[in-house]
């Protein structure tokens, strides 16, 4: 057994094990080295922004400092570092663009630089949780609001007025009384020489006053150079000299190495070198798998060799993975009782005397998570320097992982960050780049991974795989007066540590403990399961299987008692209130302070009236149409979707529209917002209609999109409806990128329910309406 | 030695003549707009123009365009202002971006062969491009907003 405390969102446990040593050590060398005014977490003392969130806690923490982040060159062009990675969000654009608008820059003479890996100077930039507005609102406001102070005081200087007579606005500083006015460019030299305020004395702009954030009118900042083709992804980078290579890798999870033969691919035009590539024993957290790399001129040669070689695999102790006798196994585990994780009143004796008790058995197995761009990377190692090009959600993990797998000290290795072509979770796993680090170690020259789509599909580290079984009692009136849900699933902590039984508090914060509904007997439990491949975060993580069955038996019940779906939603949530989860150990709330982030079923229900009002909930549909509904808040963001759907002859979908209503707090592009939410209805329709990643022989029997299918356009919604809750004035921003998922799927099924009066359980629908 | 003419240029290549085109263009020469996203034709990332039919490079063998004139992203339009490049930026399409390129290749070729699709012959056209973060939506407005002038 071995159930990890407080982990956080972890990319490795012993990063976040030694977290607060290394944020403290790492401050003061990042003082010592820069003297910059180096802030370990924001400070939010000012009433207007009374709320703290987890960023503080991160690994490095946070950095609030303009000289990092900003720079003004003579002709005024503003550079923004942007240190978080963009992989389909938004954030390179939006962060930056917050600086922007607190410094009075022009947006269209501002100019985006990715940082590289570099926790000490730039803070955390793990860009994952749906945490990046979230964790950056405010010190983004905060740094431009220090560099447009520094301006000021520049200019007031240079004029010799008080600093209260100048104001920055649009690129420049003007005394109005006056009537003079200076540019960024022109202040640019004495702008810097100014001491860097203290954040206490920093006076942000009145929301009224904002040009850009919250008005959706700012494109992406890459979106010419994509449109173009000139954008830069991971594999788009090439060197001088550089080689190709394409490794196989163990098919089975734990297997190794015992022989190979490169003879016949050695014969192949432009293959250049058959070699051994480290593997790390299992559970190997982000280190490579080990196998035979094919090392050619270019990256067709290496995959023609590549097939070529002969291998003998050891397949080592998950050689007999079968995904049809590990359902049974969790399902048998979840009718025996399992580890208490949330107990209120007697769910029990409750369900003993309910006067009816509904069961709800749900499956839903693995997700690959398939980004377009499969991982790649370039790695230049020259002796005891190693410099990277790869595209990370993890910069400063990969600079950290490749310093301690070439076993050279951190500040040696520069991780360069490209665009991502997607990563939902995938790029926050920094094996590939490390396969390159020690291949080019070895080879001496520069070399690309690059993983072709079956290596993708086979070698990922999968969204888990889990049995979701809820039991609901009801008295004779219809109301619930019992809940038990059972999660079994193989915890992403056995990926890092050997035994691992139980999720970890992260994944149990992910819909099971902190289930809203108002009820008096509560209990939810996790039953043991045992991991046979890689386990890692999949966008939304387990908050797709939680809030499938939970939104999934609301439905149900429902049914059971003859009420409408939104009005038993609305009734079990109840009353509008903040849930009191006192009984829960170790409650995992995304990382944030609770009081900042309370489960606050008010807004939950709004997020249902509104979708319902907006969507027109209740409309009549044509025969063979049904409407669904589901509500989540996960990533303390609050979601409800309302979908329509017609079953046509075999089983045919169409979803013909989708709304969806989206509580995020305070938010910064409700462009990208909406952008976000139609790409959840699309991953959310993939992962119901096909998703599913399955092993026999431990072996994965997927590879490509042939046999993993994902929705294309032909099958996608016709249309989806966004619906922005306006913020309160001191609403935290909350999460944007990952909560839209979880309620799609529940809301189809409820819908096909609804349309067909079958209910299905298990995931995906694949041909269960065919029949 | 082979001979290919790719956006105008000949190109010569003595190497293996069953390479597929997608790594002759992104290893080879350096036109790397042009994406890898599966190596088996399923997701069309690769997709270019040859003789101004969209296929995908993945598949297509150097050998298989000798004689022919290869487009690629980078040859689309000399200034990257082809009515399907400005329609895609008019609708801010992408979200990652990484398909895109393929998207836009086979909304080219779609318009070259039908200048005014409806909505239902654009999703079966653009049928063979995968969008992992779900763009579809603004892609088929965006192939419209294109036919019916930008």
């Amino acid at each position: 057994m071995n159930i990890i405390a407080n982990p956080g969102k972890l990319r490795g446990f012993e990063r976040h094990i030694k977290v607060e040593n290394v944020s403290r050590r790492s401050i003061l060398k990042g003082l010592g080295i820069t003297g910059a005014f180096v802030l370990a977490a924001p400070v939010m003392s000012r009433p207007a922004l009374a709320y703290e969130t987890g960023a503080g806690k991160m690994p490095h923490g946070v950095v609030v400092d303009p000289r990092v982040f900003v720079a003004i060159a003579p002709d005024g062009t503003v550079t923004i570092v942007a240190h978080r990675s963009e992989m389909g969000t938004g954030v390179r654009t939006s962060l930056p663009l917050i600086v922007a608008e607190e410094m009075e820059a022009d947006w269209s003479r501002v100019h985006v630089q990715q940082a590289h890996g570099d926790e000490v100077k730039f803070g955390n930039q793990d860009t994952d949780g749906s945490r990046s507005t979230r964790h950056y609102l405010i010190p983004m406001r905060q740094i431009g609001a220090s560099a447009r102070a520094m301006l000021e005081a520049a200019a007031a200087k240079k004029w010799g007025v008080p600093v209260t007579e100048v104001k920055a606005t649009n690129h420049e500083v003007v005394h109005s009384a006056s009537g003079r006015h200076i540019g960024f460019g022109d202040l640019a030299a004495d702008a810097a020489k100014e001491p860097v305020p203290s954040v206490g004395s920093l006076k942000l702009k009145d929301p009224k006053e904002f040009r850009y954030l919250g008005k959706g009118e700012v494109g992406i900042v890459d979106l010419r150079d994509i449109t173009v083709g000139k954008a830069r992804y991971g594999a788009d980078v090439r060197l001088p000299g550089m080689k190709y290579a394409v490794i196989a890798r163990p098919p089975v999870t734990g297997g190794k190495l015992v022989s190979f033969d490169g003879t016949a691919a050695m014969k192949i035009s432009g293959v250049e070198k058959v070699m051994e590539v480290k593997g790390w024993p299992w559970p190997s957290k982000f280190q490579p798998l080990g196998g035979v790399a094919v090392i050619a001129r270019n990256t067709g040669a290496a995959i023609k060799g590549r097939d070529a070689v002969k291998i003998v695999w050891d397949d080592g102790a998950n050689a007999k993975y079968d995904s049809v006798a590990y359902r049974a196994e969790l399902e048998e585990a979840s009718r025996k009782p399992g580890l208490v994780v949330r107990k209120e009143g007697d769910a029990d004796a409750a369900l003993k005397s309910a006067d009816k008790v509904i069961v709800g058995e749900y499956y839903l197995p693995h997700f690959a998570h398939v980004s377009m761009e499969p991982p790649t990377a370039v790695a230049d190692v020259k002796g005891d320097k190693a410099e990277i090009w790869a595209p990370v959600q993890s910069p400063g993990g990969t600079r950290e992982d490749v310093a301690k797998t070439l076993g050279i000290p951190e500040e040696n290795v520069t991780v360069n960050v490209t665009l991502l072509g997607g990563g939902f979770g995938r790029k926050s796993k920094c094996d590939f780049a490390l396969e390159a680090a020690l291949l080019s170690k070895e080879l001496g020259v520069p070399v690309k991974v690059q993983w072709t789509r079956e290596d993708d599909v086979r070698h990922d580290f999968l969204h888990t795989v889990s049995v979701e079984r809820i039991e609901a009692g009801l008295d004779k009136n219809g109301k619930v007066i019992a809940w038990r849900h059972r999660s079994v699933a193989p915890s992403i902590a056995s990926t890092f540590a050997a035994g691992t039984v139980h999720q970890a508090p992260f994944e149990l914060g992910m819909g099971l403990v902190d289930m809203p509904f108002e009820i008096a007997n509560i209990q939810c439990e996790n039953p043991e399961a045992a991991a046979h491949t890689r386990i890692g975060w999949f966008r939304s993580v387990s908050n797709i299987p939680r809030a499938f069955a939970v939104q999934s038996m609301v439905a149900e019940i429902a049914h059971a008692t003859n009420k409408d779906q939104k009005d038993m939603l609305l009734e079990l949530i109840g009353s509008a209130r903040i849930v009191n989860l006192s009984s829960v150990k170790d409650l995992w709330n995304y990382g944030e302070p609770y009081d900042s982030y309370p489960i606050d079923t008010g807004r939950l229900r709004r997020v249902v009236e509104l979708v319902a009002e907006k969507g027109n909930w209740g409309r009549s549909v044509p025969k063979g149409r049904g409407l669904g509904i589901a509500a989540h808040r996960s990533f303390v963001s609050y979601i409800a979707t309302i979908v329509e759907v017609e079953v046509g002859e075999k089983g045919k979908l169409t979803v013909h529209q989708v709304d969806t209503a989206i509580d995020c707090g305070t938010y910064v592009n409700p462009e990208r917002i909406q952008s976000q939410i139609e790409g959840t209805a699309i991953m959310g329709l993939s992962l119901a209609k096909y998703g599913e990643i399955t092993f026999k022989n431990g072996r994965v029997q997927q590879g490509n999109f042939g046999d993993y299918q994902v929705i294309r356009i032909d099958e996608a919604p016709v249309v989806t409806n966004v619906y922005i809750v306006p913020p309160g004035p001191d609403t935290p921003p909350s999460g944007v990128g990952e909560p839209g998922l979880p309620p799609f799927a529940p809301a189809l099924i409820n819908a096909i329910f609804a349309a067909t009066g079958k209910r299905i359980r298990t995931m995906p629908i694949g041909k269960q309406l065919e029949a | 030695m082979i001979k290919v003419k790719i956006n105008g240029q000949e190109q010569t290549w003595d190497g293996d003549p069953d390479l597929p085109l997608l790594w002759y263009l992104r290893d080879e020469i350096g036109l790397t707009g042009t994406k890898f996203g599966c190596g088996q034709a399923f997701c069309g990332a690769c997709t270019v123009m040859v003789d101004k039919e969209a296929v995908r490079a993945c598949i297509t063998s150097v050998n298989d365009v000798v004689g022919r004139e290869v487009t690629t992203i980078e040859g689309l339009h000399p200034t990257g202002d082809h009515p399907v490049q400005k329609a895609w930026r008019q609708m801010n399409v992408p979200q990652c971006g990484f398909c895109q390129v393929g998207q836009i290749m086979q909304a080219a070729a779609l318009l070259t062969e039908n200048p005014k699709p409806t909505h239902d012959q654009i999703r079966t056209a653009m049928s063979g491009n995968i969008c992992r973060c779900g763009c579809y939506q603004r892609i088929e407005n965006a192939v419209h907003l294109a036919s019916t002038g930008v």
